[in-house]
């Protein structure tokens, strides 16, 4: 049976180097201020959609992504990879949103793209941490869910078989299709970028990419991917972005640790006896 | 009505203890607020089972679910129990665990009843709000602070508008406590199938393994924790020697996990366990925010480190300018020689 696959993809900050000015005043992020990577586990997901396809011939796998103009190359990596096609969910009226607005976005366009067997997304976002986006557009599409999932372990007669962590252990369930899964980072990592696929999708851009994204002169322009605004996938605009978010951001503060007063001790004999004796002494152990 | 709910995980009959942490600060939140505090629980062979691991944490009234193809946990059935009951109940708060199942359960549920869930939250308060934009003032919301940006920042997140207030935590974050004072107590076993309709149970669990947890690092009173100075697995073997002879536990930092040194279900920090012990003996570890967050309430530290500026030492109680392995053998041997 062929599949139609759509893998849910986020360019997130690299949240290993975060500076001073990666928030905004308004406590927003200024994605602007750190390189933007594709979210580790959306890796992981996007190689179960992969083995799928390559399972049942005539399948199709496409990323989705919501984000600024320059989230487009989500899906230039996706290609590089086997990915079929893609989607940038972009317009300002999607800018602020939290998870709830990010899934009403995300269930939205799926709706518009249709007959989708599989939605495949990652575990978390790592600026976010909230593995929330998956469960909540499995709600709004009305359809199953399996989280936390470590292999797609196959698909017949419209179920999947799915092997999943849960905590301290481990569970296998099938649930029917169309089913939303989200996948952890113990899975199986993603295959490398396909030099010949690369070669042939580099200059694929979207329009509100173009400006910034010229071709050398001599190379193929590249094709045009998919991009969608809030009223291309027929989006209530209320229900998008900051406006369609039930959380706001009340405070942020950089964390300072208050120095405690300490005592300093070599590794001397002498230094470490008369500390275990203290510690003795003072019943702190015992 | 506006009551504080929290949802109680069970595996099999036995109360996870992550929810006995969450209705301990459910209590206090209740009564900051002047409601009463309810909890929810939905399994398998449950009733008569789990009343007494639950009760006696301040809990006013407890709706117990019991049928069949409640356990193991499933998303649709537990979400369909949470979403009529809410919408009976209209609790203002709701917490659970930042667990696999609270992690599935909560944003299913907040996106049926379009409320806001804050996932991870390391403290909870009660506060005025002023959405100056609005307006509008509040003056008793749920805080949910929370790190974000992979600590870097702690953020303070409310939803001001749309109930219940709902809230994740991760294991080990609070603290459980017996409750002393007044509450109802009451107990009651709605109807199952007036609340879940048939069609939600066709996701089937096929294998359920859980391995009982195999340390209580988080309950240990003297943690010994190792990071990338303990330099090799076998260092580590000198950590455990001397966890044994106090008494204690071992756990490490993410680096000493990535390494390969220790056990992933080791790690102490942000995306680790959080520890209260009453000694942290900090051997090797740098003391990076994502490390500390997850130890900061400990009693007393003690940090061992060759480089005196480690940041950890700023939050020592006691640091020891010295190598790990020089230091821990003889932490072993003046430990067995005066403890005689
Ligand atoms: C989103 C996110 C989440 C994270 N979550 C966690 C988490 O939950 N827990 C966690 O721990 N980390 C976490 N980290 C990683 C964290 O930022 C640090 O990288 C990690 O804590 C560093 O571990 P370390 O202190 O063991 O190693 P290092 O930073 O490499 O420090 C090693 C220390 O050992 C000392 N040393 C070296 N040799 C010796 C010796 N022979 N004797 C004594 N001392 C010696 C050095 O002076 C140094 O201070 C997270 C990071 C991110 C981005
Ligand atoms: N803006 C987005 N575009 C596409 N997918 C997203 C977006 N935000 C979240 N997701 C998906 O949802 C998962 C969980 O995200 P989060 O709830 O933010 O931790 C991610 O791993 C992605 O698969």
């Amino acid at each position: 049976m062929a599949l139609k696959i759509v893998v849910l993809a986020k360019q997130v900050p690299d949240t290993r180097n975060v500076g001073k000015d990666a928030m905004t005043a308004e406590g927003t992020v200024n994605r602007a201020a750190l390189p933007a990577i594709f979210n580790p586990e959306d890796l992981n997901a996007l190689e179960q959609a992969l083995r799928l396809k390559e399972q049942h011939p005539g399948s199709t796998v496409g990323v989705l992504t919501m984000g600024p103009p320059r989230a487009g190359e989500i899906i230039r990596q996706g290609l590089y990879r086997g990915a079929d096609t893609g989607w940038l969910l972009t317009d300002r009226l999607f800018a602020g949103a939290d998870t709830l607005a990010t899934s009403y976005a995300l269930a939205t366009a799926i709706r518009k793209i249709g007959g989708v067997d599989i939605v495949i997304g990652g575990r978390q976002a790592i600026d976010g941490d909230t593995a929330q986006v998956g469960p909540q557009v499995a709600q709004k599409l009305g359809l199953n869910q399996v989280t936390y999932a470590e292999e797609i372990v196959s698909v017949k007669d419209g179920r999947a078989l799915i092997r999943r962590v849960i905590d301290g252990g481990v569970e296998t369930v099938e649930a029917p299709l169309p089913v939303v899964v989200t996948v952890n980072g113990s899975a199986a990592p993603c295959r490398p970028r396909n030099a010949r696929l690369t070669m042939a999708h580099k200059w694929d851009h979207c329009p509100l990419e173009a400006e910034s994204f010229v071709a050398p002169s001599g190379a193929e322009r590249g094709a045009l991917l998919n991009q969608w605004s809030v009223a291309d996938v027929d989006g209530d605009p209320a229900q998008c972005g900051l406006s369609g978010s039930p959380t706001k951001v009340k405070a942020v503060k950089n964390i300072v640790f208050q120095a405690k007063e300490s005592k300093t001790l070599t590794g001397a004999d002498a230094d470490i006896n008369a500390l275990v004796q203290e510690l003795l002494n003072e019943k702190i152990i015992g | 009505m506006h009551n504080v709910f929290v949802y109680i995980e069970v595996e099999g009959t036995q109360v996870a203890e992550v929810s006995q942490e969450l209705l301990t600060k459910g209590r206090k939140l209740a009564n900051q607020l002047g409601v009463e505090l309810h909890a929810v629980v939905a399994g398998t062979g449950i009733r008569g089972q789990v009343e007494q691991q639950i009760l006696p944490y301040g809990v006013d009234k407890l709706f117990v679910f019991d049928a069949e193809g409640l356990f193991p946990y499933t998303s649709a059935p537990h979400t369909d129990i949470l979403v009529s009951l809410f919408r009976e109940e209209q609790p203002q708060i709701c917490l659970m665990g930042a667990t696999v199942i609270g992690r599935d359960l909560g944003p299913r549920v907040s996106s049926s009843l379009t409320s806001g869930l804050t996932a991870d939250c390391t403290e909870l308060e009660i506060g005025p709000y002023e959405d100056k934009k609005a307006g509008k003032v509040y003056d008793q919301l749920l805080y949910q602070i929370r790190p974000a940006f992979g600590g870097n920042i702690v953020a303070t997140i409310v939803n001001p508008d749309h109930r219940p207030q709902m809230a994740t935590v991760r294991s080990g974050v609070m603290q459980k406590a017996l409750y002393d004072g007044a509450c109802r107590k009451e107990v009651v076993y709605p109807e199952v199938s007036k609340y879940v309709s048939p069609e939600a149970f066709v996701v089937r669990v096929l294998t359920h393994e859980v391995q009982a947890a195999r340390h209580n690092l988080k309950g240990a009173p003297i943690v010994v924790a190792g990071g990338y100075g303990v330099g090799s697995k076998e260092g580590f073997e000198q950590l455990f020697q001397l966890a044994r002879v106090l008494h204690g536990e071992v756990g490490g930092s993410r680096a000493a996990v990535d390494a390969g040194w220790i056990d992933h279900d080791r790690q102490i920090g942000q995306t680790g366990v959080t520890v209260h012990p009453k000694v942290y003996i900090a051997c090797g570890i740098s003391g990076q925010i994502q490390h500390i967050a997850g130890m900061q309430d400990s009693g007393i530290i003690i940090s061992i480190n060759s480089d005196p500026d480690a940041p950890i030492n700023r939050i020592a109680d006691y640091v020891i300018n010295g190598t790990v392995e020089d230091v821990v053998p003889k932490l072993i041997k003046y430990y067995r020689q005066n403890s005689k």
